[in-house]
């Protein structure tokens, strides 16, 4: 065996091929975009080289007789609970390298998921539950601003009543969740139209990321939030007024105060065209918006996008949950901001540096009970609509988000992973075996729009069915009043800090 | 007629239609056998033939064309056009091994059977419940057994 340098030997993954079921029919030779699998001519079939391997389970999903598995390499150091492999691992990836690592996709660390020690309330005998099979529920949310008081007009001729308040700018949802913000440019195009259709036929909206809008999407743009970031790419006064709201990317949960890098290979024609940098160079946005150093700055920038947009779409700003995020979430709402989106910690990101990624930042949850307590105590929580980000896995996520006090939430992860996203975590290469996190033309085929499409909307819609199902198990029938409504979670294993920060009682109170 | 329509903008090349092609065409229907035993015995090819230049990939087979330059070059009678289905049949027995048919196809669509004087070309999986198996194993739809 020839000498093979330790940090090529500590691979993570390896190649299990059945040699009883392999035909050697090439399927995982041209799917596997790190060449881990090969024809080998010598020998005269398929081969695989496990260093390569990153853990996509592309090969494995196609493999016509399954003869592939891909495991984890079986062989691990000593066990050391304070010296963990990947403490290993990275130490020689940069004595190699001298290098920031990168990472993909939300922070894998052990940090606890609040979601799973909280227990949703359900109707017992004194109140009855409700069967949404045969009984009305309103998923229906509408964000924005909402007037402190409804004042109403009566036409004296006609005995007509009509509403005398004007109302702010809404976006209307037809079930709390949306598609967050995933930039074309980090996902492709294929992507990104199967979002805005997904959105447009769920009656929901998605976002634009900082990556601009292509013009052969303007079409979707009832459905669209269009983002403003700190790079401001692609933004002009046709993508302000092309989206039904705009939104100021402050933070992203996933790397907070550290900005995006689009590298040079991923800008093509059509990227190049949307974000209006030229072809091949690096799109950099900053981590601070270098107009806004406060509170002030933000409320221009904000009425600034009111004005292109003639008052017609609600400006969201999105900040990433880290500490203090209720105190900078009052500041936003008084600086004229009608939505706040904040990100947690367990976001997903194309590439991040791995230490910002997995030691900066709040848990969601944590943020999300403080920033809507905060804004309550101030009397101010009508005049925002909050939408909470970053790790939301499943229904159950989502509507515990919304006893917790947001009025939607975004999904960008559990997305990716409705079109085929394994989290291999290697988005910043480029080369995303499943044609997700990538422009190479013959990966991003990968993602027919089609199949894209239906499937985002099925997700959607199963999502909205089972929500339907936990409202009615809780006796209420529409997701208003389960809004801020924290007597209907109970937490579980929590101390008392942990249950005092979200508001809850322990369950058995 | 309904035909099998590829389509190069999500066509991956992963070459599972040629894959579930052999299978449909073996006599074992066994993906493993007619892989190992079947092709090397009985000479088993797939119909289609993916074509790939670059990014850009298509798969190929028999287009059933309203007025078949195969079926015209045909000098042995061993390809006619069937006036129900409209679909261009091939008769093993009546084929001669001339190549006429190959040269003519201006899709490049018919094959060589390779221990034979016979060619290989597409019957649209006759017979096989739920259509052509070609379409039913394509992971991103990129190939359609419609009527246009």
């Amino acid at each position: 065996m020839l000498f093979q340098p330790i940090n090529k030997n500590y691979h993570e993954f390896c190649i299990e091929r059945d040699p009883e079921l392999c035909i050697n029919c090439k399927v995982c030779v041209r799917q596997c975009s790190y060449e881990a699998h090969y024809w080998d001519e010598a020998r005269q079939k398929v081969m695989h080289d496990n260093t390569k391997c990153i853990g996509c389970h592309r090969c494995e999903a196609l493999c016509p007789t399954a003869a592939l598995n891909i495991v984890k390499k079986p062989s691990d150091f000593r066990t050391n609970s304070l010296w963990r492999p990947v403490f290993l691992q990275n130490i020689y990836k940069q004595a190699d390298t001298g290098g920031v690592l990168l990472a993909g996709m939300g922070s894998p660390v052990d940090i606890p998921v609040y979601w799973d020690r909280m227990l949703l309330d359900a109707s017992q005998v004194t109140n009855p539950s409700i069967d949404p099979l045969r009984e009305p529920m309103e998923l229906k949310t509408f964000l924005g601003a909402k007037p402190r008081k409804v004042e109403l007009a009566t036409d004296k001729k006609t005995g007509k009543v009509s509403l005398k308040t004007k109302l702010t700018p809404q976006l209307e949802l037809d079930v709390p969740i949306m598609f967050a913000a995933m930039s074309f440019g980090a996902i492709n195009f294929n992507l990104h139209r199967a979002m805005a259709r997904a959105a447009t036929e769920c009656g929901t909206y998605y976002n634009t990321g900082e990556g601009g809008l292509h013009k052969s999407l303007y079409k979707y743009g009832e459905h669209t939030i269009v983002q403003v970031a700190s790079g401001r790419f692609g933004v002009h006064r046709d993508y302000l007024r092309a989206g039904a709201g705009i939104e100021i990317k402050v933070g992203q949960g996933a790397k907070p105060g550290i900005g995006g890098h689009l590298p040079g290979e991923k800008i093509n024609d059509k990227v190049s065209e949307t974000r209006m940098v030229p072809i091949g160079s690096d799109a950099i946005s900053p981590a601070p918006h270098h107009d806004i150093y406060s509170i002030e700055d933000l409320l221009q920038l904000i009425y600034a996008l009111k004005e292109a947009s003639e008052y017609k779409a609600p400006i969201s700003v999105k900040i990433a949950a880290v500490h203090n995020v209720a105190a900078i979430a009052s500041g936003i709402a008084r600086a004229g901001a009608d939505i706040i989106t904040v990100d947690g910690m367990r976001g997903g990101t194309g590439a991040a540096p791995a230490m910002i990624r997995d030691n900066v930042g709040i848990p969601i949850e944590l943020a999300l009970a403080q920033v809507d307590q905060r804004l309550r105590d101030e009397g101010i929580r009508n005049n925002v609509s909050i939408v909470a980000a970053g790790g939301i896995r499943c229904s159950g996520d989502v509507i515990k988000a919304i006893a917790l006090g947001a009025d939607a939430v975004y999904i960008g992860t559990a997305t990716l992973i409705a079109v085929g996203c394994t989290i291999c975590g290697r988005c910043y290469t480029g080369k995303c075996p499943w044609g997700i996190a990538t422009n190479d033309p013959k990966l991003s085929k990968r993602q027919n729009p089609d199949i894209a499409a239906k499937k985002l909307s099925n997700l959607i819609h199963a999502w909205g069915h089972e929500i339907e199902e936990m409202l009615g198990g809780m006796g209420l029938n529409s997701i208003e009043s389960l809004r801020g409504n924290r007597d209907k979670l109970r937490g579980i294993g929590l101390s008392d800090t942990e249950l005092d920060i979200l508001g809850i009682k322990h369950a058995g109170r | 007629m309904k035909r099998v329509y590829p389509d190069k903008e999500y066509c991956i090349g992963c070459h599972l239609c040629e894959v579930a092609c052999i299978t449909a065409h073996s006599k074992s229907k066994d993906v493993i056998i007619a892989f190992r035993e079947e092709q090397g015995k009985d000479g088993l090819t797939a119909c289609k033939k993916v074509f790939e230049k670059g990014d850009i990939c298509v798969a190929i087979s028999c287009r059933h064309c309203d007025e078949p330059s195969c079926v015209a070059a045909c000098i042995s009678g061993g390809l006619h056009k069937d006036p129900e289905t409209g679909r261009t049949v091939y008769d093993r027995e009546k084929c001669v091994g001339c190549w006429s048919c190959l040269m003519a196809c201006p899709y490049g669509a018919i094959k060589r059977h390779p221990t034979e004087n016979k060619i290989v070309k597409c019957d649209l999986c006759e017979g096989r419940e739920g259509g052509p198996a070609c379409v039913a194993a394509c992971p991103n739809q990129a190939l359609k057994y419609e009527e246009r």
